[in-house]
């Protein structure tokens, strides 16, 4: 044994202090730690995710934490629906996980959804290492070329020190200007290698700023407009929802200032309130006859956060003729692309509105009063028209109509709110209960209603329904579905179970895709080409299968009860009305049909022309 | 935007400032793809050194509210910093170069020698029986260089596509 001199061993004990004392600085953490790191830097509190064999470094460092819940899904497109209503109902950035291959192609169909709604998400995706990128390896995929086209952004991080900045710039693109979804793909050697860690950047982003201020000219000349107008029509979007509820509250401002008549999309509803006299209802292609006509005959239209959307404008060149019309848009692009518009604005709907609202009270000039009453004499002319009548048969063992079912679950909600303090969200899948959820379920506050408007994607509700409750552990989460739709996502079912979410199903059930069978019957000769919903499972049983609670009405005085019991249930719940399976959903523009060629519906003794709807062309044939 | 809208199809010059990162050409180019516009031609190279920024030149058509579409939707990339209308925004100077390589014998290759010599084109390889020359200039002036040379035993041409710089002190 040698004899070392105490000096050598101080020397040690020296160094090794010093390492110590340099640790906290230098140390570096695996990629998958600095990943999760930054997302809690994000304010990321819950990931919707799946595992595999690329992601197993991130979820070892999630099993290590408890910062942020990981709510394991059943299916990764359900992971980026369940994202999508957490951030819709919150109006935070939906963060996702999923594995490389099968996890990313899998997700693309949410990420696309989010993309077309502008919802905030974060979709991290397992990669091959960066070495075996291109060669075809095991669950390999182009992932960042596969979702370009279906993402606001994508990144590839292939060097570790990249990845938290990535993460970062991540977030900040997919909430900031119009929101989206944005892919952060992760090679596994970045989440095992050491990486460094960088705060949240101070400093804007290089080259994505953009605009939230209005200008004041375009405001000012705005206002002229809107002065001027003796027909005025308001047309707000979920670009309202998006900005939040200053936004809203703008809105509501100004609608109330001008007494201007007010119109929602599908994705805006909620903004204003539905139940106030100066809301005209939905427009477009299920929109009500009011609403659709004030926005033919207007002369000012005001768009706040809407894209002139096909199912909006139908037939392009009748589309309001004679208006002039000022669009307010977060997104550049979205001005002039369908529908030339006079007065563009380019801002966040809440500065926008706010500035609006200002610029009216210190303009002089006198609003048109007589002119406006008389355009809402006109208006309400059409209302009493009432196009959302229905009739529905009280007798015992009556069929349901599911406009009645929509109706009745909004009321018992209600009663359900004003009693217990609980608040209603609503999601849905795709198809005509989700336009009859629109028409006969009413709200007055945004961000209750999760629903897939750009991009129409069945199977949507029930995740979107899941990561609602997630994010609202009280609330009543309630998805309005088809007996078609909810087969696409009814795996997370087990989710439901798993994290014991009280998520109820409200099937409407009308044994068709009823969608599919009205276009068949008012575009096709009637000619029911594979829309029968054959072999459906007992959703009873089905219900049972998952712990939930399985609840059928098959007439209408059992509706009401099973309405009660669903909401009082503390478990899951399946409820299927079985409903009358050949209703239709009117008023409708057919695709390709100017707004005042609007069918009502039978109630209004509309009958089809040579077994085709009114208003239809072959041009119009061919949209979709 | 000027209201009612101007239906009349016209070229446009449109260069792009965007951040020297992957992907973002097949960003560019599937941005033109998915949406349907017309790409008449696109260059892309660096214009600053360590990995900076690149400069893309894109030549396309369409009605001014496509032009305007197609503007919009590429400033709303993320990486891209600034988008210019060349044709737009004042004065500008196009120019690409392209190599044309003509094979033949006798009277033909005088007569491709003595246009390349009016059209300002260079030799820049030469053989018994073909010539490469090397021309530079606004598309149409290649355009035309291009057509004489068909009859004259035409064999093959590569072209850069077009580079262009407004004039003056504007830059982009
Ligand atoms: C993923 C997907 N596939 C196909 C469609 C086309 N589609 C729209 S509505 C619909 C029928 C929906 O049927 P159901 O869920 O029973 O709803 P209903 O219309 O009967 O209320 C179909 C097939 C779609 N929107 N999404
Ligand atoms: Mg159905």
């Amino acid at each position: 044994m040698t004899h070392r001199s105490a000096k050598f061993y101080l020397s040690r004990i020296m160094t090794q202090t010093e390492t110590l004392q340099a640790a906290p600085v230098t140390v570096l953490q695996s990629g998958a730690e600095v990943l999760l790191r930054a997302l809690k830097d994000q304010g990321v509190e819950v990931i919707f995710g799946y595992p595999g064999g690329a992601v197993l470094p991130i979820y070892d460092a999630i099993f290590q934490q408890n910062a942020i819940r990981h709510i394991l899904v059943r299916h990764e497109q359900a992971a980026v629906h369940a994202a999508e209503g957490y951030a819709r109902s919150t109006g935070r950035v939906g963060c996702v996980l999923v594995t490389s291959g099968p996890g990313a192609t899998n997700a693309v169909t949410g990420l696309v959804d989010a993309l077309m709604d502008s919802i905030p998400i974060v979709c991290l995706t397992g990669q091959v290492p960066t070495h075996l990128i291109g060669n075809d390896a095991f669950q390999e995929a182009d992932t960042t070329g596969i979702t370009r086209p279906a993402t606001k952004h994508n990144y590839l991080v292939k060097k570790s020190e990249d990845l938290a900045r990535v993460v970062h710039e991540a977030f900040y693109v997919a909430r900031s200007g119009r929101p989206g979804p944005v892919v952060i793909d992760l090679p596994k050697d970045i989440l095992i290698n050491k990486a460094p860690y960088s705060e949240k950047p101070e400093t804007p982003h290089r080259s994505y700023r953009p605009q939230t201020a209005p200008d004041a000219g375009q405001i000012a000349k705005a206002v002229a407009l809107l002065k001027g107008a003796r027909r005025p029509v308001i047309y707000t979007g979920g670009g309202v929802i998006n900005a939040g509820d200053r936004a809203t509250a703008a809105l509501i401002k100004l609608v109330r200032k001008t007494g201007f008549p007010t119109t929602s999309t599908l994705m805006g509803l909620g903004a204003y309130p539905s139940n106030d006299p100066l809301f005209l209802g939905m427009l477009g292609m299920h929109g009500t006859y009011e609403a659709n006509l004030a926005m033919h005959g207007c002369d000012v239209m005001l768009n706040v956060g809407a894209r002139f959307d096909d199912r909006v404008t139908g037939r392009l060149n009748a589309f309001s003729p004679d208006s002039r019309k000022i669009h307010i848009d977060i997104d550049p692009s979205s001005i002039n692309k369908n529908v030339p518009v006079e007065v563009p604005i380019i801002a966040d709907a809440t500065y926008a509105l706010e500035a609006l609202c200002d610029a009216w009270d210190a303009d002089d000039a006198k609003p048109h009063t007589a002119d406006l009453a008389s355009w809402w004499a006109e208006i309400e002319v059409w209302r009493a028209v009432k196009c959302l009548k229905f009739t529905q048969t009280t007798a015992k063992g009556g069929i349901i109509k599911p406009q009645h079912a929509i109706q009745r679950l909004y009321d018992i909600t209600r009663e359900n709110e004003a009693k217990t303090g609980q608040q209603t969200y609503i999601s849905t899948e795709v198809g005509q209960h989700q336009m009859w959820a629109a028409q006969y379920f009413r709200f007055d506050q945004p961000n209750r209603w999760m629903t897939s408007g750009g991009l129409g994607t069945m199977g949507y509700g029930l995740p979107a329904a899941m990561g609602v409750q997630i994010a609202h552990p009280e609330a009543l989460c309630i998805d309005i579905a088809g007996e078609a739709s909810i087969l696409m996502n009814i795996q997370e079912m087990a989710t439901l179970a798993q994290y014991r979410l009280p998520v109820k199903v409200f099937i409407l059930n009308n044994r068709y895709m009823g969608m599919v069978r009205q276009w068949q019957e008012l575009l096709h000769g009637s000619r029911y080409s594979e829309s029968y919903s054959e072999a459906l499972p007992d959703f009873v049983k089905l219900a049972d299968a998952f712990h939930g609670v399985g609840m059928r009405a098959t007439s209408v005085d059992e509706l009401d009860d099973v309405i009660r019991a669903m909401i009082a249930e503390p478990r899951a719940v399946i409820a299927e009305i079985c409903v009358d399976e050949t209703e239709n959903c009117y008023p409708m523009i057919p695709s390709g049909a100017a707004h005042n060629d609007m069918i009502l519906g039978p109630e209004h003794g509309t009958a089809l022309q040579n077994g085709r709807a009114a208003g239809l062309t072959d041009e119009g044939l061919v949209l979709v | 935007m000027a209201y009612p809208p101007d239906l009349t199809v016209r070229s446009a010059t449109i260069a792009v400032l965007v951040e020297n990162e992957a992907g973002v050409l097949a960003r560019v180019i599937g941005l033109f793809s998915g949406r349907g516009y017309n790409i008449d031609s696109l260059t892309v190279a660096p214009v600053e050194g360590d990995g900076g920024r690149s400069r893309i030149n894109i030549v396309t058509s369409g009605t001014p509210m496509v032009i305007e579409q197609i503007k919009s939707q590429l400033d709303r990339l993320v990486p891209v910093h600034r988008v210019s209308d060349l044709t737009q925004d004042g004065p500008h100077i196009a120019r690409e170069m392209a190599l044309v390589k003509v094979i033949g014998a006798g009277n033909h290759r005088a007569e491709a020698l003595r246009l390349a010599d009016a059209f300002r084109a260079r030799v820049v390889d030469a053989t018994t029986e073909s010539f490469v020359f090397e021309m530079t200039g606004q598309t149409e002036k290649i355009d035309a260089f291009v057509d004489l040379m068909r009859p004259l035993g035409l064999a093959e041409v590569s072209r850069t596509g077009v580079a262009a710089i407004a004039r003056g002190k504007r830059i982009i």
